[in-house]
């Protein structure tokens, strides 16, 4: 039996810990192609043990350091405040509609469910924006086409108001006097801290990797995040391997930063949200059991 | 008789007033955000004119459809789409319930949590990232796998990004690189949550565990597969636009196999600056789509209403 059951427990763990090699490895390449000499990257090609170390894709970063720290400025300001105005219309949203006192609630749920199931695509959105309200190029932008990330995080709210708020403890706030919106922020919100968190958490995320709307709408590099210089530097890669070895090519070469220093921005890139993430992984594997059992 | 329903309404407004305000910005946004759009996909029946302005271009019928659909492309971008989404599934949903079975099986609490958090390193990650990790190992020059892996077996540099043979691999892969621990997580709550009693029971039966895995474990969990089943083929016409366009670092000898609706509807409206064609793409992609999760839905009502999504 316990012959057996130890067999067992290293069969799984062999398996599982092949998966987490295969996990890891990539960010571990990623780091070490950063810290590596860029000549021993040219002639080995990208290697978890480089052969000679460097700190040079750092220094230079430190050195060029304008554009880096505006994008940066410009990933962490559309993820705080994305973030936390979405948050609060999602909140606001969701909260009446779990109120039987509010009547219109059952249609309005319904406004908000169709947008889960159907929605307009690419193209007349993208019309919306830059037709209509004209956000081409501007940090609105980056913002407000991801507010509310999905129609679905709404009425998981909902569901959460409706299941985890008593209606005693909102009743009983307003026979003594507290007015709806007053009961909802200091009585609600307060007591709903988990469902917030892991909707904010889900948010936040969706907003720092966010680089969708930075290739669609923003063509000026004062708008570019973090994500969006990545992806333009991948493109130029993209570029010139795809053309044609012109002489002007020399010139735009110089212009993309080496092999070593590409991997050092996308390790910025990555850092602040592995630093956080044993601080919020408890509510990320939360999020998504609840997302998946009325998903 | 008395109250009429303007009455009625008027009153709830009274009672409720706060309520009411603070609905309004969430609608104004799915007004602007989402209905709007929708009210949009009449373009696709529209020869868009910017100088008329989008509204009062000229209606033309189905021309961009039949446009569409002559062309070869719109076989192509269909089959990728469905063929891949398929697959993805498949693969995805094999491997996740076997790594949450695996998972389950772990006494060691520290070792559990180890595996999780790093399994879900993956999906916490944006796909530049994830094309910057596919670019390190398939480069022709300095790709790893060109330069350490492949020598180690005796093969010949590969041309990664101009041989389309590889990439229906490539993306299936990475796909499930980066979203096996997402599943995974969905299904092991479901195991998490089979009562523990089965298992003594069989257990004193002397049923092996192998037998409790294919006896009591899947049995239990079934329902979870087949409602995240369902709900994957409710999506299976969207195509994860980063995995296709950022990935495969919009290389044109591989295309063919690389192309998905989303990415032609991308390329349409950014670079080739066919709003016709792609607003039809788009249009067709959102109805189909539409069919899609109502067919899936309906078919979840008949197994189980409780996890109907409506």
């Amino acid at each position: 039996m316990t012959s057996q059951n130890r067999l067992i427990q290293w069969t799984a763990h062999a398996f599982l810990m092949l998966i987490a090699l295969a996990c890891i490895l990539p960010f571990l390449l990623l780091f070490m192609s950063s810290i590596a000499d860029e000549q021993a990257i040219l002639r080995d090609g990208y290697s978890l043990f480089p052969a000679e170390f460097s700190d040079a894709a750092y220094r230079y970063l430190a050195r060029e350091s304008t554009q880096l720290i505006r994008a940066y400025g410009i990933t962490v300001l559309i993820t705080v405040v994305g973030t936390s105005v979405g948050l609060a219309i999602t909140a606001m949203l969701a909260y009446p509609l779990s109120q039987k006192a509010f009547g219109p609630r059952k249609p309005l749920t319904f406004i908000v469910f169709f947008t889960i199931l159907f929605n307009g695509g690419l193209v007349p959105t993208y019309l919306v924006y830059t037709q209509y309200f004209d956000m081409k190029n501007t940090i609105w932008a980056l913002i407000v086409p991801n507010l509310l990330m999905s129609g679905f995080n709404i009425l998981l709210m909902r569901t959460f108001f409706l299941t985890s708020v008593p209606d005693a403890v909102i009743e009983s706030a307003g026979l003594d006097g507290a007015g709806q919106f007053r009961t909802f922020v200091s009585i609600v919100l307060p007591l709903s801290t988990p469902i917030l968190a892991t909707v904010g958490l889900f948010q936040g995320i969706g907003y720092w990797n966010d680089w969708f709307n930075g290739v669609i709408f923003i063509t000026n590099p004062a708008y570019f995040s973090i994500q969006n210089i990545l992806n333009r530097i991948l493109m130029d890669i993209q570029f010139l391997s795809s053309s044609n070895m012109s002489s002007h090519v020399g010139d735009a070469m110089s212009s993309i930063p080496g092999t070593t220093v590409r991997m050092a921005i996308a390790v910025i890139g990555v850092v602040p949200i592995l630093i956080a993430y044993p601080f919020f992984q408890k509510y990320f594997v939360k999020g998504i059991m609840i997302g998946a059992v009325k998903g | 008789m008395g109250t009429t329903l303007w009455q009625r309404t008027w009153r709830n407004v009274a009672r409720n007033k706060a309520m009411y305000v603070m609905v309004i910005p969430g609608l104004l946004y799915l007004l602007v955000n989402n209905y709007l759009p929708m009210l949009g996909l009449v373009i696709a029946f529209k020869d868009v004119d910017f100088a008329k302005g989008i509204w009062h271009s000229d209606w033309i019928g189905f021309k961009n459809f039949e446009y569409l659909f002559k062309t070869s492309d719109a076989w192509l971008i269909t089959r990728n789409t469905l063929g891949y989404n398929a697959v993805f599934i498949v693969v995805n949903f094999a491997f996740s319930i076997a790594i949450a079975i695996f998972l389950n099986e772990i006494t060691s609490k520290f070792f559990s949590r180890f595996y999780q958090s790093v399994l879900l390193l993956p999906y916490l990650i944006s796909m530049i990232i994830v094309s910057y990790l596919v670019f390190a190992l398939l480069s022709q020059d300095t790709g790893m796998m060109n330069h350490t892996i492949l020598p180690l077996f005796g093969i010949k540099e590969i041309s990664w990004y101009n041989e389309p043979v590889y990439w229906p691999f490539i993306l299936v892969i990475v796909n499930l690189w980066k979203n096996a621990g997402f599943l995974c997580v969905v299904f092991l709550a479901a195991i998490i949550g089979i009562d523990k009693e089965y298992y003594e029971a069989a257990t004193l039966d002397g049923a092996s565990k192998w037998k409790q895995i294919r006896l009591i474990t899947i049995p239990l969990i079934s329902p979870v597969i087949v409602m995240m089943l369902l709900l994957f083929i409710g999506r299976i016409f969207y195509a994860d636009f980063g995995l296709f366009f950022q990935v495969p670092m919009e290389s044109g000898p591989i295309m063919n196999a690389t192309n998905v609706i989303d990415t032609y509807v991308y390329r349409g409206l950014m670079q080739i600056g066919d709003i016709g064609m792609s607003a039809a793409a788009g249009c067709y992609q959102s109805i189909v789509g539409f069919v899609l999760v109502l067919l899936s839905n309906y078919v979840v009502r008949k197994i189980n209403k409780d996890q109907a999504l409506f």
